[in-house]
């Protein structure tokens, strides 16, 4: 006990890092429901539909399908390296959440004081880079050590891909570190405050458009997604360097590409979008209603659809649904809840709007072939981001002169 | 025994371990795995000294980069599980003498310096907890320009080695 009162921070991260995987893992899984349904409107289908009211209990059902599922490891399959990759792959892609700042300032948690992150970090840039760069072995071992040629050249196919576009990604955030100044997350948004004549937020999108575009392309491919997917391109590979697996290793590589989405878009808000900052005016006083006004109309909506359009179990699931987001909003206009939301809401908002554009790209885009895929990062990725970089070295000399 | 210490003692033991199991692994890619782990845990070591900087460039160049391509290699090549020769007569005789000599060799010196300046003092705001992108580039592009350009002059003739290497007609 002494040891735990003397080392309070290590009893409020642990209670932080278990609050935030569990809104992560949810998240995950909802993610995957979000991709189906939105890919599926796409293309004009509907997506689940049958599981829960509008396939909301989809997820769940997937997880314990995975669950349940046999356990086959390959024979000739190096058992360590085997059982190793997956577990690589999804802790690496957790972890660097941890370093994410999701609000401003501090909150008290058990009487500390304490950031809205797991880890302030001054150099959070260079070890968020330092995480996702260790990331690559997971789909490389899980190729070699299925003892299987499909995951092999699936893997190798995947860590050339990600070794080209990580070099791309890397050079499109050098401009946004010139204009901060800075690797530390708090810095870099509190670089972005502040507004252009009067109206437009200072983020780093505008002026680094072309960089915010380098980083999201490469970041397309960086987390092996469409029209990058090629490691899993089933009409050459199977599936890619995880053919082999099955059941809850399976599902680790899923959680793991969804978590690396997450990383992802939370990485471009915080560089580009101004992370937690409001785009709205901070004289509005109103703006502060938003999250609450957001929630109540989304409860309302969904106690309107469960009454009206549901039958059965779900006439009754999706008003409680509603009734609990409405009190959650109502819960967001009070007094001490009011400041601390703000943050969180707008940069939960960018991120999921970055998601959307993953799913879209995803839902519209065909997949590129493996030459035009080097082709592409090698010969205008990189030049783009490299003269990016160039001139905004450039602008930024002469105006600090 | 303070935090520091007990992360000292946890990733220490982990760095050796690691570089053991580097050398008595029989399969190239699990020695290759130990390698990443022994500069994973450095990395670590290099955080509790208070040299953050220095960290993360260790993971991302050596974990990162440098590892990655090992990787990439023996799973291109397939490699099998290497071959045991009978020791040669040289590391018979003088491998231990000399690894002994190395060990008090180490020792001694940590011994004597034991009342020396701690890291963050000695060497300079590089190493000594937050750093700026400012005093990097001056460290970088200043003090140590003409190291820093010898480097990539170096590593431009290793590229240049590569492709000359690739190219050659058959």
């Amino acid at each position: 006990m002494e040891f735990v009162s003397h080392h309070a921070i290590l009893v409020v991260s642990v209670v932080k890092i278990a609050v935030l995987l569990f809104i992560v893992l949810t998240a995950l899984a909802y993610l995957t429901w979000f991709e189906r349904k939105v890919v599926a409107h796409i293309q004009s289908r509907l997506g689940p539909v049958f599981t829960g009211p509008h396939g909301l209990l989809q997820p769940l059902a997937d997880g314990l399908k995975f669950m349940f599922k046999e356990d086959v490891t390959p024979p000739g399959a190096d058992r360590f390296v085997y059982v190793l990759a997956p577990l690589l792959s999804f802790s690496l892609a957790i972890t660097a959440l941890a370093l994410i700042p999701f609000g401003p300032g501090t909150i008290s948690i058990l009487g500390q004081q304490t950031p809205l992150a797991i880890a302030h970090v001054s150099l959070g840039l260079l070890f968020l880079f330092a995480i996702t760069s260790i990331g690559v072995y997971g789909v490389a071992l899980a190729g070699w050590s299925s003892n299987s040629k499909y995951p092999l050249l699936g893997g190798l196919r995947s860590s050339a891909q990600m070794i080209s576009y990580e070099v791309s990604l890397t050079l499109s955030v050098v401009g946004v570190l010139l204009m901060a100044g800075s690797f530390d997350f708090d810095s870099i948004i509190q670089s972005q405050s502040g507004r252009w004549l009067g109206f437009i937020p200072r983020w780093n999108l505008i002026p680094q458009i072309v960089g915010f575009l380098c980083y999201f392309t490469a970041a397309l491919a960086e987390t092996n997604r469409a029209p990058f997917d090629l490691p899993e391109a089933e009409s050459e590979l199977v599936a890619g360097f995880h053919t082999e697996y099955s059941s809850f290793k399976f599902a680790m590589f899923f959680m793991a590409e969804y978590a690396n989405m997450i990383t992802v878009s939370c990485l471009a808000t915080v560089l580009f979008l101004g992370g937690w900052l409001s785009p709205l005016s901070s004289s509005w006083h109103w703006a502060w209603y938003l999250p609450s006004l957001l929630l109540i109309l989304g409860g309302l909506a969904t106690i309107v659809d469960g009454i009206w359009k549901m039958r059965g179990l779900a006439r009754v699931i999706l008003p409680f649904m509603g009734v609990v987001l409405i009190a959650v909003g109502l819960l967001c206009t009070r007094p001490g809840v009011i400041g601390v939301v703000q943050g969180p809401f707008w940069f939960l908002l960018k991120v999921f709007f970055l998601l959307f554009f993953y799913v879209w790209a995803r839902g519209t885009l065909p997949r590129l072939r493996y030459d035009q895929l080097m082709d592409f990062g090698w010969k205008l990725l990189l030049p783009v981001a490299l003269a990016n970089l160039v001139i905004t070295s450039l602008v930024v000399l002469l105006v600090n002169r | 025994m303070t935090l520091p210490i007990l992360l000292f003692f946890v990733f220490a033991g982990i760095a050796v371990g690691g570089a053991l199991s580097l050398i008595f692994a029989r399969e190239p890619i699990h020695s290759a795995l130990a390698l990443i782990l022994v500069m994973v845990a450095l990395a670590v070591l290099y955080l509790l000294m208070g040299a953050g900087f220095i960290s993360a460039v260790q993971i991302i160049v050596y974990a990162g980069a440098i590892m990655v391509l090992f990787v990439f290699v023996i799973m291109l090549l397939n490699a099998g599980v290497e071959n045991r020769t009978q020791h040669s007569i040289m590391a018979r005789w003088l491998g231990i003498p000399l690894a002994v000599f190395l060990i008090g060799d180490l020792a001694y010196w940590m011994a004597r310096g034991a009342h020396a300046l701690p890291l963050a003092e000695r060497s300079g705001s590089l190493a000594a907890g937050p750093v700026s992108t400012q005093d990097l580039s001056l460290h970088l592009f200043q003090s140590y320009l003409f190291p820093f350009e010898i480097t990539s002059i170096l590593i431009l003739i290793a590229v240049l080695g590569a492709v000359v290497l690739a190219r050659r007609e058959p």
